[in-house]
């Protein structure tokens, strides 16, 4: 039983991460249509600035430096991705090809200026002391990390929720993931949404980046391919444009993958790949998504 | 005196010509009806109009050229659209979908209500579980909750049962005279209801501009529009 509570919490510790990543790319396409590959460099921008932070800035690998640390690297890679939609996005809008070339372009530019700026090797991130320790649940030990994970992607979402139920910009988004044109047709100017949306989405990456840099032990260039795929996987199981869908694809998706490594050793990846198909099959519009007419 | 006045417009849609040349005025504080077959282009002008589709030629509002501009720009200068298959935001309320299009600092939440009352009981009710009735409602409220300068209705009755018709009519009826409108309607009882002018287009092009009461003339609309004068 303490076997199957810690898979379960690792499996869901797991799917917060992957949810961190996927909300963003979400957004960005159900409200934009933009296909965003360099959304994996938002991940890794907010680890680099993490990790710059607690090493150069806060030398300390303490509780609130962690904390701050990954703040800021979300609101850096927030901003990150602001600037990568004003200054390329932008004019590229309904050009989809040309946005998918410009953000691969984006994502190995980025990537190769980290690799030559830091090297390619993995650059450890020391851990706050009780993110190394772990609480018995059901007889389990349960990694701390793990939990604070879940407690950050669940804010995440809460934020979120509220963001898009209580105001304004989150009425437009809303609107605009159903219908870009009648939004514009009615006086609101939905660029200014999908600025917005872009940052929102970065933000939510960066501070991913953060926390999976401390999932892996440390930050490296490199760092955001496998997750950008897992992050893809999610919207489409989720649905595309809804949070709340991500949200749950992505625990299923944790949590499967846990259950599939430990009993049908490393066939996790394949599972997953094989739920994608088959949501692709029966439920193409994903799981919390509308069938588009 | 025209409030709106197009000149010349042509749309080319993917290779298509789809508008040919149009040009028409619409008198301001009437009610102008936008009239022909199916696929003549009535519900594309509307989109020329309001920057959906790109056109050339030029489009002139309440004295200034508005072509070329964005469509939310256009839109703030004082148009309100209910567009032919409604579009309302499924997801959202009802009374999201009516703050949402609410632009001015004091809307007419008023005459939105006083028209449709339905709409405040179903405030909290998703849109997408409306009939297509009320569904048609939300649509007209979110023009009207604007005190705008003109309204662009495309198709209000397309669809609706006899009784929600005379309903959705009669709301219009009551806000005609105090706001400009360019309708684009098939309901031709509705259209001498409430049109004074008529603008009747065939193949992209204008072919009549004139007074609705040509409408009584039965070889008129036979020969305009290829159906009986619709006396019901």
């Amino acid at each position: 039983m303490s076997t199957f509570i810690l898979i379960l919490f690792t499996g869901i510790g797991l799917g917060a991460l992957y949810f961190l990543v996927a909300s963003g790319l979400s957004l960005i396409y159900g409200l934009m249509g933009v296909l965003n590959f360099a959304h994996g460099t938002f991940l890794t921008v907010g680890a680099f600035v993490g990790l710059w932070l607690m090493q150069s800035v806060f030398k300390s690998s303490g509780t609130v430096s962690f904390f701050a640390a990954m703040l800021i690297g979300g609101l850096a890679s927030g901003l990150f991705a602001l600037l990568m939609e004003q200054l390329l996005i932008k004019k590229l809008y309904d050009r989809h090809i040309d946005q998918a070339l410009v953000t691969v372009g984006v994502s190995l530019a980025i990537g190769a200026l980290l690799a030559g700026w830091f090297g390619s090797d993995l650059r450890l991130m020391l851990l706050p002391n009780f993110m190394n320790k772990a609480w018995m649940i059901g007889g389990a030990a349960i990694p701390v990390d793990r939990l604070v994970y879940v407690a950050v992607a669940v804010i995440l979402l809460l934020g979120n929720f509220a963001l898009m139920k209580f105001t304004r910009i989150g009425l437009v988004i809303r609107a605009g993931v159903e219908n870009r044109t009648m939004v514009t047709a009615l006086g609101v100017n939905v660029k200014l949404a999908f600025s917005f949306v872009f940052f929102l989405g970065g933000f939510a990456a960066g501070i991913g980046g953060v926390l999976i840099a401390s999932y892996s032990s440390g930050v490296s260039p490199l760092m955001a391919g496998s997750w950008l795929i897992y992050g893809f996987i999610v919207v489409v199981v989720g649905g595309m444009g809804s949070v709340g869908g991500s949200f749950a694809a992505a625990m299923l998706i944790g949590v499967l993958k846990q259950f599939t490594n430990y009993y049908a050793s490393s066939l996790g990846d394949f599972v997953i790949v094989a739920v994608l198909v088959v949501v692709l099959l029966t439920r193409p519009q994903g799981l919390a998504g509308k069938v588009s007419v | 005196m025209s409030i709106l006045r197009l000149t010349d417009v042509k749309v080319d849609i993917k290779g298509s010509q789809i508008l040919h040349g149009v040009t028409f005025a619409v008198e301001e504080n009437k009610v102008t009806a936008l009239l022909g077959r199916n696929g003549v282009g009535k519900s594309t002008t509307i989109k020329a109009i309001l920057g959906i589709y790109q056109s050339t030629g030029d489009i002139e509002f309440a004295g200034n050229s508005i072509s070329g501009e964005q469509t939310y720009k256009i839109v703030k200068t004082g148009m309100g659209y209910v567009p032919e298959d409604r579009e309302i935001f499924t997801g959202l309320t009802v009374r999201e979908n009516l703050e949402f299009a609410a632009r001015d600092e004091e809307p007419q939440w008023d005459l939105v209500y006083d028209l449709f009352p339905e709409l405040k009981t179903r405030a909290n009710q998703r849109a997408g579980t409306l009939s297509g009735g009320q569904q048609q409602m939300v649509a007209i409220s979110r023009a009207l909750v604007n005190k705008n300068r003109i309204l662009l209705i495309d198709e209000p009755t397309k669809g609706l049962a006899p009784k929600l018709v005379t309903e959705v009519a009669d709301a219009l009826v009551r806000v005609v005279g105090s706001t400009t409108m360019l309708l684009v309607e098939q309901n031709l009882p509705l259209v001498k209801r409430i049109a004074e002018n008529i603008v009747v287009m065939d193949q992209g092009k204008v072919v009549y501009s004139g007074s609705a009461e040509s409408l009584n003339d039965e070889i008129f609309v036979k020969q305009m529009l290829g159906v009986s004068g619709g006396h019901k």
